[in-house]
């Protein structure tokens, strides 16, 4: 491989961006097909994530700071759901332990 | 030598309704944590007091924004303007019924304590911060304040698995709405390099001119449409909806359809109107086909419910449906310097149908017995003869529901209606109409249980429904506050569009 084409390779913004675009997908994905609650959970976790590297890769196309600043903003909101998820979580698995999305089906009309 | 880093000017003053609900939040959380159980009723007393407060000091900021104009504070990370304040005088009008409510029904299931209050006030806050926000990720900031209250309270009743089985539903679906809310606002960042309200709208003359970046802002824009249409329950987003308004306790379950709404659409209504308005024409036919869509479902399977709170749940997902009629009539002018009746339209149908959906709600907490399970139909069979004034309370709180003249319905559906009329949108305006005739049969059948169906053995043998006065209370203050509106509704429809004229001079 030559120097040019090597340079070609090199990774720009819009790769990263793809990249978010497809971890998004994956959480996306991922909440509609499991059925554990705590998959589920960590399947919006990986989405908030994937916009956390689009609002990165995003702030270096545009030379601006200030999409890195909104990055932390995004994490203490995930780490504050994670302390509320969690909980909820832990409430229904002490009562019915092996518990499944479908089990959780009291509610329905 | 590093230069000492200055702070944006605050404005400490005008963010004291805020701030009021903030300190009584923490007093909550700390004092109830390190004194003793306080006497029965001021938990409730102290929360409400805070409401009043804010309340209060929204009315004197009105006052003012409207002699000196609207401004930017916090660094310009939100607006003081009349659409603000009185988004806030509405949700503190929500979280004060809701302390009356949440009191007596606290007390009855034996779970009185200060957390359900301390999570009202932060609730609220997160729904002013908001409606006030004017940067998406300030918004967002208020969106997840909001919604991580509303997923603890789902689950506030330990001993209801109901309760903890809609506190996950709510919590995994709403954290899928505010990832894709998230990304919309990346996207539209990405697209005009800002994610403030004003910096959106000027980047257009000089960003997207230059390189074109639409697709980036219009997928953007879409995906703000879902976050926020979750959290309005708007059709197709609504499944969330009937099972956590069932399975939450009732007094949370008015909390969430009052102060929830009144948050997610002042938010949607100002990203729509003050951010977006040079997408109006790619976004308008978006919020008018989930508008039809979520009338006419909201309205429909609302029709083939036995639960009174999960009926209560799609009459409020087409509630949603009249509002977003009003959001799609202010999108015919949105940004221009002549403000549309749509905003004010739709700020006045969320003030009174919070209003009204508490009182409802309060009905069902007291019909909802000990246990808060008995709210099937059959439960409120025979109240007319038991309670007729409770009765009576809900039949006029149902019909104002339903739409029916001389009450506050009727006042905040002519509005929406009458503001789509304006902009010649005669087709939704049409199916607006037809949803509310659909949705007076729901409201029909609640009646009719409780006055007409006979008793049946065993009606005897079922616990009273007692009638507890702070719960009675709120009650009473809601059917006023719907007849008088619905007689003279003059003054409140101009202060709607007093409030509103404020918010659109402060748009570039």
């Amino acid at each position: 491989m030559n120097a040019a084409l090597l340079a070609e390779l090199r990774p720009t913004a819009t790769w990263y961006l793809v990249l978010a675009a497809l971890l998004f997908c994956v959480g996306m994905v991922g909440v509609m097909v499991r059925r554990n609650p705590l998959v589920m959970f960590m399947c919006v976790e990986l989405m908030l994530n994937a916009v956390n590297l689009s609002f990165v890769s995003l702030a270096r196309e545009l030379g601006d700071i200030r999409g890195q600043t909104i990055v932390f903003f995004v994490m203490v909101v995930a780490a504050a759901e994670v302390v509320v998820g969690l909980g909820i979580i832990v409430a229904i698995l002490r009562r019915r332990p092996q518990a499944t999305a479908d089990d959780l089906a009291e509610l329905k009309g | 030598m590093i230069a000492a880093l200055e702070g944006p000017p605050i404005g400490w003053f005008d963010l004291s309704p805020l701030l009021v609900l903030l300190g009584a939040a923490l007093v909550m959380l700390v004092v109830g944590a390190l004194l003793p159980r306080w006497p029965r009723g001021l938990y409730a007393a102290f929360t409400a007091t805070a409401a009043g407060a804010t309340m209060v000091l929204a009315m004197v900021l009105w006052d003012d924004v409207s002699d000196q104009g609207a401004r930017y504070l916090v660094g310009d990370a939100v607006t003081l303007d009349g659409f603000s304040m009185f988004a806030t005088i509405a949700i503190a009008a929500t979280v004060l019924l809701a302390c009356l409510v949440t009191d007596d029904y606290l007390r009855r299931e034996q779970l009185d304590g200060p957390e359900v209050y301390a999570l009202y006030l932060t609730a609220g806050i997160g729904g002013i911060v908001m409606a006030m926000a004017n940067d998406l990720v300030v918004l967002f900031l208020g969106l997840e304040v909001l919604s991580l209250s509303f997923y603890v309270l789902a689950a506030s009743h330990r001993r209801r698995s109901a309760g903890q089985e809609s506190a996950i539903k709510y919590f995994v679906l709403g954290g899928f709405a505010s990832a894709f809310f998230l990304y919309g606002a990346a996207l539209v960042y990405g697209g005009t390099g800002s994610v403030r309200y004003d910096e959106i709208v000027a980047a257009v003359n000089t960003t997207l001119l230059v390189e074109r970046k639409d697709a980036l802002v219009l997928a953007g824009v879409a995906l703000l449409i879902v976050g926020l249409a979750f959290k309005v329950s708007a059709v197709p987003f609504h499944f969330w909806a009937p099972d956590v308004y069932q399975g939450a306790p009732t007094p949370v379950t008015a909390f969430m359809a009052s102060a929830g709404k009144i948050g997610a659409f002042a938010a949607m209504l100002r990203v729509l109107t003050e951010a977006l308005p040079q997408w109006r024409d790619d976004w308008r036919p978006v919020v008018w086909t989930i508008a039809v869509a979520t009338l006419a479902v909201g309205s429909i399977l609302a029709v083939v419910q036995t639960n009174v709170k999960r009926m209560l749940a799609y009459s409020s997902i087409s509630h949603a449906g009249f509002i977003l009629v009003g959001v799609e009539a202010a999108g015919h002018t949105a940004g221009e310097a002549d403000p549309s009746g749509g905003v004010a339209a739709s700020m006045l149908y969320l003030l009174l149908y919070a209003v009204l959906v508490m009182g409802t709600f309060a009905v069902v907490s007291l019909v909802g017995r000990t246990g808060d399970d008995q709210t099937d139909l059959d439960g409120f069979r025979g109240l007319g003869r038991t309670r007729p004034a409770l009765a009576l309370g809900m039949t006029v709180l149902l019909l104002a529901q339903a739409g029916v003249p001389l009450t506050s319905g009727f006042v905040a559906k002519f509005g929406v209606i009458s503001a789509a009329v304006d902009q010649r949108s005669y087709a939704i305006a049409i199916v607006a109409m037809l949803a509310s005739v659909i949705a007076a049969f729901l409201y029909l059948r609640i009646m009719v249980s409780m006055w007409i169906v006979d008793a049946e053995a065993g009606d005897d043998a079922r616990e009273a429904v007692r009638t507890p006065l702070s719960t009675s209370l709120a009650v009473v203050l809601s059917v006023g506050f719907t007849l008088v509106v619905g007689f003279a509704p003059g003054w409140i429809v101009s202060a709607a569009e007093h409030a509103t004229t404020i918010a659109t001079a402060v748009a570039p």
